[in-house]
């Protein structure tokens, strides 16, 4: 199977390692990775902002790069919510068989257990777009659970948004900061060593929020947890 | 829709001062999380709640996309029931047309029962300033009155008081109105509740006008549709002798049938009960009552002209956006500035009054785009579509002019792998210096939390280093 | 123009976009949630749904013994004669004032429909039930519903109810969520609500 990988701007610029991963959990499952590198950016934070003038050539552009494969995978919930949900908004059309990691793995290469090894607790946050906008249900649940060694800790307040927004931080920047403050103590109270999510940009903000108070613990992206294994472990 | 709020800070500004009230903070949690629970639980009870919720977006847009036609025959049906039909294009000609009706009883107190449209149009105000009292005989509209306070919810609009606020409240203020507050008032809700009773009770009884609005209007009857749980509902629209209802032109449904839909989709998302305590319908001059009925436009047909942001005319002002909504929980009613907080009155008042004002281009913005909002809309509006819509508007307006350019400049850089790369390399060569507070608008981000470093190699230079390597 | 004229021409205005020859019909209202449901034994549902939101309920009690305890109630026209042996009546005839309704112990009546799964009980002023202010003001209301007159959804309840009439819809004694989201029974409808069921 011919996969294109969108890395999204985020991740090629601050968060590689997901990509990384990315691309070694899905060779290790057998597909053929490609990295389409005239690729920028979705153009969701011009869209979510008010700039669709400038969303517009992004989105056009994606179209163009992400033709012709077999499925476009995408480590990043917001962005795929993006691509899917509101590209026709701005007039574009999908590229067919875009998917998030998640999705991608349980719909279309059918498997739950990825051959991961990762001996830590880690509690997840289904971040909001691919919570209401993909509905990846439990595909993330089902995919740590099967990891070897991982203990999965229930998350209280699950499913309220984190108070990252995007520009959203940005503008509104107390009532997030009172978001993240929320999400942080539901997290530490969990106890566990490692929050995990499909979007590296909720990450950055809990985690960033979370550093600045050394709290300790890890951010990890569901794609560097299931890359993980004995022999390379993350 | 009204003046009153003019000169309020816009959004960001007012969010985060209610954000530094502990007590408000405390407030509103506890209640937006006790209704949240209520609510889901009650929805859950319903297997066929997604059937419901697209029949009530389906009748509500057909009400919408042939309004005319409904609105006259709402019309005619409430004047062969023997009632009176009144037309206000603007709050200052509703309020007129009350004050007029008002004064033709000779009446100068009426008893009101709580309705969104009168608060929006500023109707007591506008009876003050004509020489006529109006008493609100909700609880939570009492609190607010005796209060001097402004509503911050659309259903609980005293929901940022707790019982020991709103026993002060009365202690000090129900003398002024009436009957005082018993001298041994304890902040126990149900004693708090028999104050209002027993402060409320003799107005009820020798009031000759009452004042509502109504939650549904059928076209095809002419009958009104009041839900309420205290009873006060009840006294005001069957003891006066006149009743005037001042109703949006949003509020029809087609036909009798159609309420079977709502009656079921209101309570549940409103209270979160099976059914709300007590619910009036009545067609035209019920049991001999001069009965008037105001339809109010204030905006509502430049609603209607946008066909992405005409949803938000769907609403039923249940308030479940509301109690779901983060932002709501943090920030309460007050900062949105309007009659309309929350992620409705985010896509509605922009919508009712125009992005003229700071404060209501800062509205859409009010909003991390979580969906929670649109999830639990009884009639299914897609509010972060038309928030994303307005957005749309405020960016193009060139409001912001700094944001503007920065857009730009990313789209820029972002509209080219190779300089996207070349901008990737800086920022990595230059890691060590990033600073722990960054400057300008970002530094909104480092007040609270760490940036990351960027990384020495970006994804695609790992990639392309090992296709090199291949 | 007058402000009718107004509106109305607003709203064909704004509605440009909507094809002229749509008609109302033509916009398509889903119809499939459910008109009625196979569930638990209907009066045991009514039961326990009156009770879960603080109204008395009790099953083929005799009227007239209920409302004897009641002291003087008032009784709208229509109410059989069987209900009111040995009761201190009070006619509404000629019609009392809001005050001399407030002074009485309390109402009796009889409904139009209940609705089992919401624990709702309809009047519509018609036989035993009389005009609104009768189960309004007096501070106990006495209702009775006979076992013909329950159907389990709302869907099926408005299929019986006739819309000129005034429709009163009562769930429960008055209440209120207004400090705290907390439910507190008894506002300014009758505080107490007590349904018989025969």
């Amino acid at each position: 199977m011919r996969v294109a990988l969108f890395v999204t701007c985020v991740n090629d610029t601050l968060f590689p390692g997901t990509g990384r991963a990315t691309v070694r959990l899905l060779e290790r499952l057998g597909c053929r990775v490609e990295f389409p590198e005239a690729q920028t950016c979705c153009g969701q934070m011009h869209f979510n902002t008010g700039y669709r003038e400038d969303a517009m050539p992004l989105a056009l552009r994606v179209g163009e790069v992400f033709s012709g494969y077999d499925a476009v995978v995408m480590p990043s919930g917001s962005c795929a919510a993006m691509v899917r949900e509101w590209y026709p908004a701005l007039g574009v059309e999908v590229p067919s068989g875009v998917y998030e990691l998640s999705e991608f793995l349980v719909d279309v290469l059918k498997v739950k257990d990825v051959g991961a090894y990762f001996p830590h607790t880690v509690t997840y946050h289904p971040t909001c777009h691919s919570l209401r906008s993909l509905r990846v249900g439990d595909r993330p649940h089902s995919l740590l659970s099967a990891v070897r060694g991982l203990t999965l800790l229930p998350l209280g307040g699950a499913d309220e948004c984190c108070g990252f927004g995007g520009t959203f931080s940005l503008k509104n920047p107390a009532v997030s900061a009172a978001m993240c403050t929320d999400k942080v103590r539901n997290v530490l109270d969990t106890g566990a060593e490692v929050l995990c999510a499909t979007d590296n940009s909720c990450l950055m903000h809990i985690g960033g929020t979370m550093r600045r108070e050394r709290a300790g613990v890890r951010m990890m992206h569901l794609a560097q947890i299931l890359a993980s294994t004995e022999e390379d472990p993350a | 829709m009204s003046s009153t709020f003019v000169g309020m800070p816009p959004f960001p500004k007012a969010a985060s001062r209610a954000v530094g009230d502990a007590q408000l903070r405390h407030n509103l949690r506890k209640a937006t999380h006790t209704i949240r629970d209520k609510r889901a639980a009650v929805v859950a009870e319903q297997p066929d709640w997604a059937a419901l919720r697209a029949a009530g977006a389906a009748v509500k847009t057909r009400v919408l996309r042939h309004l005319d036609g409904y609105l006259e025959q709402l019309e005619a049906a409430v004047e062969r029931a023997g009632g009176h039909v009144h037309w206000a294009a603007d709050a200052a000609e509703a309020n007129r047309i009350v004050i007029d009706l008002v004064r033709a009883t000779g009446e100068t107190e009426v008893v009101k029962v709580k309705s969104m449209a009168t608060q929006e149009i500023d109707l007591n105000e506008a009876l003050a300033e004509a020489g006529i009292t109006a008493y609100e005989t909700d609880l939570a509209e009492l609190i607010v009155q005796l209060g001097d306070d402004r509503p911050s919810h659309i259903l609980v609009p005293a929901i940022h008081r707790n019982r020991a606020e709103i026993r002060e409240i009365f202690r000090v203020a129900m003398a002024a109105w009436g009957r005082p507050a018993p001298d041994d008032l304890t902040d126990d809700p149900r004693a708090l509740a028999e104050a209002a009773r027993l402060h409320l009770r003799e107005r009820f009884l020798t009031a000759k006008v009452g004042i509502s609005g109504a939650n549904f209007a059928v076209a095809e009857t002419g009958t009104l549709v009041v839900l309420e749980s205290e009873g006060n509902g009840r006294m005001c629209l069957t003891l006066p002798e006149t009743l005037i209802s001042v109703v949006g032109i949003e509020k029809l449904v087609p036909t009798w049938r159609d309420l079977e839909v709502f009656m079921q989709l209101l309570p549940r998302s409103s209270t979160g009960e099976r059914m709300n305590p007590y619910t009036s319908m009545w067609t035209g001059a019920a049991e001999g009552q001069d009965f008037h009925l105001v339809l109010l436009d204030n905006g509502r047909t430049k609603v209607l002209a946008d066909g992405v942001g005409r949803q938000a005319l769907r609403c039923i002002r249940c308030s479940a956006c509301l109690n779901v909504c983060p932002v709501y929980e943090r920030t309460g009613g007050h900062a949105y500035g309007s009659v309309y907080p929350g992620p409705i009155g985010a896509i509605l008042t922009p919508q009712l009054r125009g992005l003229g004002s700071e404060l209501d281009a800062s509205l859409p913005y009010a909003s991390t785009l979580c969906g929670a909002c649109y999830d639990v809309c009884p009639v299914a509006i897609n509010i972060p579509e038309v928030l994303l819509h307005l957005r749309a508007k405020v960016g193009a307006s060139g409001a912001h002019k700094v944001e503007k350019l920065t857009m730009r400049a990313a789209r820029r850089v972002l509209s080219s792998p190779a300089l996207l790369a070349a901008s990737q390399r800086t920022a990595g060569r230059f890691r060590r210096l990033t600073p722990r507070r960054l400057p300008g608008p970002l530094a909104a981000w480092t007040d609270t939390r760490d940036v990351p470093a960027p990384p020495p190699q970006s994804f695609r230079e790992w990639w392309a280093s090992r296709e090199e390597q291949k | 123009m007058s402000s009718r004229e107004t509106i109305l021409a607003r709203v064909r205005s704004a509605l440009a976009d909507i094809p002229f020859a749509e008609t109302p019909d033509a916009v398509p209202v889903p119809r499939d949630y459910a008109r009625t449901r196979t569930g638990p034994d209907l009066i045991e549902l009514l039961r326990d749904r009156l009770v879960d939101y603080r109204a008395t309920v009790h099953l083929d009690t005799p009227v007239a013994e209920l409302a004897r305890a009641r002291g003087r109630l008032m009784v709208p026209p229509g109410t059989p004669d069987e209900w009111l042996s040995g009761v201190d009546v009070v006619r509404d005839d000629p019609p009392l004032s809001p005050a001399e309704l407030d002074r009485l112990d309390g109402v009796l009546t009889g409904c139009a429909v209940a609705i089992a799964e919401t624990g709702t009980i309809v009047l519509d002023g018609g036989e035993a039930q009389g005009r609104r202010a009768l189960t309004l003001v007096p501070d106990h209301h006495l209702c009775v519903v006979r076992r013909d007159q329950v159907v389990r959804t709302v869907p099926e309840a408005l299929e019986r109810l006739d819309p000129t009439r005034p429709l009163t819809w009562i769930s429960g004694p008055s209440a209120t969520s207004d400090i705290e989201l907390n439910r507190v029974e008894g506002v300014h409808g009758p505080r107490t609500l007590e349904v018989a069921i025969i």
